[in-house]
């Protein structure tokens, strides 16, 4: 760490902002025990207890800060790494968590003895479980680390603030438990990827405020006279997921003191307001958000600069402008109307263009460094996430045309596109920007192993496979069971024999994600002995590479 | 225009992407607010019945648009297989919506009346009793847990506060309304069917010991598709 700019706060200013702190802190505390006090429902109070207890907790926090200020232990000089390494552990642990809990509902729906029968253990409460789990806990903690790492070194500055950065990390992490044990105890608003109570809603909107502001505070200490592009794409992920999320959780609870509520928006005009939030959860959080770690990592691991400038540019407005507008190909042939579900389908088709623009962006910034794929297992995990995005990307516009649709809706086809994008994409990028942070972060000659890294990439690889074609499979065969007819007319099949015919590919499926589920867990060991490996210590990353 | 104003200031850049993200959505969502043609007028729609509505809050509890959609599709073989296809006015008093994106197991959009309740009440206990090749899980709790009820009328309030139109009268009478609805012999059945047209009144889960929560799911998936006369509905009106 040679050049690093300096910023130093005057004890006062830390002093006054560790009071405000702590205040604010004991109020919500405070606050959350008379709630758990008069709750009308039983979750609602063991939720306040939880908020009671982060309170305090935050409280111990930050005195703790303030101790560590004063008898000079800490430093806020520097890039502030403290939160981003908390911020990779959690990944690890809650993609690890989701990876498990989808294996298990996957093998539910094989064997559905597997509910047992309890209302905590059912495919209906896990299911959100998952996804909330994989998109959620493990993409939201990945995109919050690396974009704390990435924007301080893009800007050569230190994050804004010292409390802040923190009360981002345990602030969205504490709403990820909340909306966790809620969904067990069947607390939902019933809304795909949206299923959080609106107290949880109202959480994550503080929390992510203050994210944005950490973000936008740390652009405006730049150095650097240019934002760089990866912080463009985290900007428009930040700012489009606060607009969706306030918008698409509009609702009015029953009582302040319980946790039902009810959608402001009904019937049709409530399942676009859905879709067009469910369709760009996957536009910006885990499309723009993961884009912007492709930005940095991609070029960062092969030294090599960002393949066109003036592609990133169109890439990026043409990618925000466009995503938009795809929310209704997830209601075709339904009771939306039909104009509306004509202009998602267009939009969603143009979507090609863009996704590509960005996927040979990614892709080209190896010119002159392909051979690196042959020797670094990191650097081919980022690549093939790129080469992932490329298909899903092109897979899902293909999907929106209506004639497709009538066939793929409603099948485990979107369940195969949407893990195409997830575990290739989403997961594979994450897993490479990680690869690359941890001995950065803990100034670590290298991983531990890079074999394991070839095991990792390898296994989970055979696992994606294994799980896009049985989902292709089942979908496709599926949807033309449905519309089977017999030489009188009638209908070929019964629902339930279309059902029994899936068994086979469930159980395929469930192989794929044992092998991701696998991989994930040899990355933790890797993960683990690199940072209790004695090994010395490294310089930090190497200047960017724009 | 050059691209470097949006590179060096952090605050055009958030209005760029603001003003670039917000066109679609208002383009798309807004006008289903005032488009008079987006919801159809149809003869039978009602509000939910304090039970039904309260059987609607268990299949959101228990997730069960996880697996089940309520959107049948105009097309031929849906409609072979689970009846008319869905019109936006059926659920203009669903807060929220419950299409669902996938269907594990059949379209629920109109599965009122299409079993007995006795089916039901297996079917819920183990589904494998009467389908054997189901990959559904058992919810054999609903039958045991009683239907906690007696702040029903918060939520009619609730919906009410949306747009739902229940009278002064459907919300003093609403907890008496779910055991009135259970209680076939009752003086008051009359008095609920005006105000709830096509309603069924019966003892759902075959236990007049106690009001179950299986009796609240069975009472809102027998009327699930069964309010609107489709003899009366003209599709080419609504053409969209």
């Amino acid at each position: 760490m040679t050049q690093i700019p300096t910023q130093t706060s005057s004890n006062g200013r830390s002093a006054m902002a560790e009071i405000a702190a702590i205040a604010a802190l004991a109020a919500g505390a405070v606050l959350s025990l008379f709630l758990s006090l008069n709750a009308a429902d039983p979750v609602m109070a063991f939720h306040a207890v939880l908020f009671v207890a982060a309170g305090a907790l935050g409280v111990i926090g930050v005195g703790y800060m303030w101790r560590q200020r004063a008898s000079g232990r800490s430093s806020t000089e520097g890039y502030n790494d403290g939160v981003v390494k908390y911020g990779v552990i959690a990944s690890l642990f809650w993609g690890i968590a989701g990876f498990a809990v989808g294996l298990y509902i996957a093998l539910q729906l094989a064997y559905p003895l597997l509910n047992l029968d309890l209302p905590w253990t059912t495919f209906g409460r896990l299911r959100p479980l998952h996804t909330s789990a994989v998109i959620f806990a493990f993409g939201g903690n990945v995109l919050i680390a690396t974009s704390f790492y990435v924007v301080q070194r893009t800007c050569k500055a230190r994050l804004a603030g010292e409390i802040a950065p923190w009360f981002v990390f345990w602030g969205y992490n504490l709403f990820i438990v909340i909306a966790a044990t809620g969904y067990l105890l069947g607390v939902t608003q019933s809304k795909e990827y949206a299923e959080p109570e609106w107290y949880a809603d109202l959480w994550l909107t503080i929390v992510w405020v203050v994210y944005l502001l950490v973000f936008l505070g740390t652009l405006w200490k730049r150095k650097e006279p240019h934002i760089y592009v990866a912080n463009w794409f985290y900007l428009a992920f930040i700012v489009t997921i606060a607009m969706l999320h306030i918008v698409n959780n509009l609702t009015l609870p029953v009582s302040l003191a319980g946790t039902k509520s009810y959608s402001l928006f009904a019937g049709v005009q409530s399942a676009l307001t859905q879709w067009w939030y469910g369709h760009n959860a996957v536009g910006f959080f885990l499309t723009a958000g993961f884009l912007a770690i492709m930005y940095y990592f991609v070029p960062k691991r092969a030294e090599r600069p960002v393949y066109s400038y003036r592609l990133s540019i169109i890439h990026f407005w043409s990618l925000i402008f466009l995503y938009i507008w795809a929310g209704p190909h997830h209601l075709h042939y339904t009771a939306l109307p039909d104009w509306a579900q004509t202009l998602g389908m267009t939009f969603s088709v143009m979507l090609w263009m863009p996704s590509w623009g960005g996927m040979i962006n990614g892709l080209m910034t190896l010119s002159g460094a392909w051979d690196k794929l042959r020797t670094d297992a990191v650097l081919r995990m980022l690549v093939v996430s790129v080469a992932f995005y490329g298909m899903s990307t092109f897979e899902g516009p293909m999907m929106s045309i209506k004639a497709v649709n009538a066939l793929s809706h409603y099948t485990d086809w979107t369940i195969g596109h949407v893990h195409s994008g997830a575990l290739g994409w989403v997961a594979f990028v994450s897993f490479g920007a990680i690869y690359c942070l941890v001995p950065w972060l803990w100034k670590k000659e290298g991983l531990y192993s890079d074999k394991l890294v070839s095991w990792h990439f390898w296994l989970s690889t055979l696992g994606i496979v294994l799980y896009i074609t049985a989902m292709w499979v089942s979908g496709i065969l599926q949807g033309l069971m449905w519309r089977d007819y017999d030489g009188l007319g009638f209908l070929e099949y019964s629902f339930v024999e279309t059902v029994e015919a899936m068994h086979p590919f469930y159980l395929i499926r469930a192989l794929g994600g044992a092998l991701f589920l696998i991989g994930a867990l040899i990355m933790a060991y890797n993960v683990w002995r690199t940072i209790s490996g004695a090994s010395a210590a490294k310089a930090a990353a190497p200047a960017l590479a724009e | 225009m050059k691209h470097e104003i949006f590179e060096k200031n952090s605050i055009l850049l958030v209005i760029g992407i603001l003003v670039v993200v917000s066109i679609g959505g208002i383009i798309e969502i807004a006008p289903l607010f005032y488009l008079e043609n987006t919801i159809e007028k149809v003869q039978g729609m009602r509000p939910y019945t304090p039970l039904e509505l309260a059987g609607r809050n268990i299949y959101v509890r228990e997730g069960c648009y996880n697996c089940h959609s309520q959107m049948v599709r105009p097309l031929r073989d849906e409609v072979e297989r689970y009846g008319h296809y869905s019109l936006a006015a059926e659920s203009m008093y669903d807060h929220p919506f419950q299409w669902g994106s996938k269907r594990t197991g059949p379209d629920l959009a109109r599965v009122g009346g299409k079993y007995t309740d006795e089916w039901h009440r297996a079917h819920m206990d183990d589904p494998r009793s009467v389908v054997p090749e189901s990959i559904m899980p058992g919810y054999p709790f609903l039958a045991k847990t009683a239907l906690n009820y007696q702040k029903i009328a918060d939520d009619l309030q609730a919906n009410r506060s949306l747009g739902v139109p229940y009278s002064d009268e459907d919300m003093a009478s609403a907890v008496a309304d779910i055991e009135t609805q259970i209680n076939p012999d009752s003086d008051n059945v009359d008095a609920f069917l005006a105000r709830y047209p096509k309603a069924q009144v019966r003892d759902f889960d075959g236990n007049p010991q106690m009001i179950s929560e299986l009796d609240a799911l069975i009472a809102y998936m027998q009327m699930l598709g069964t309010l609107v006369d489709f003899d009366l509905y003209q599709a080419d009106a609504f053409y969209r």
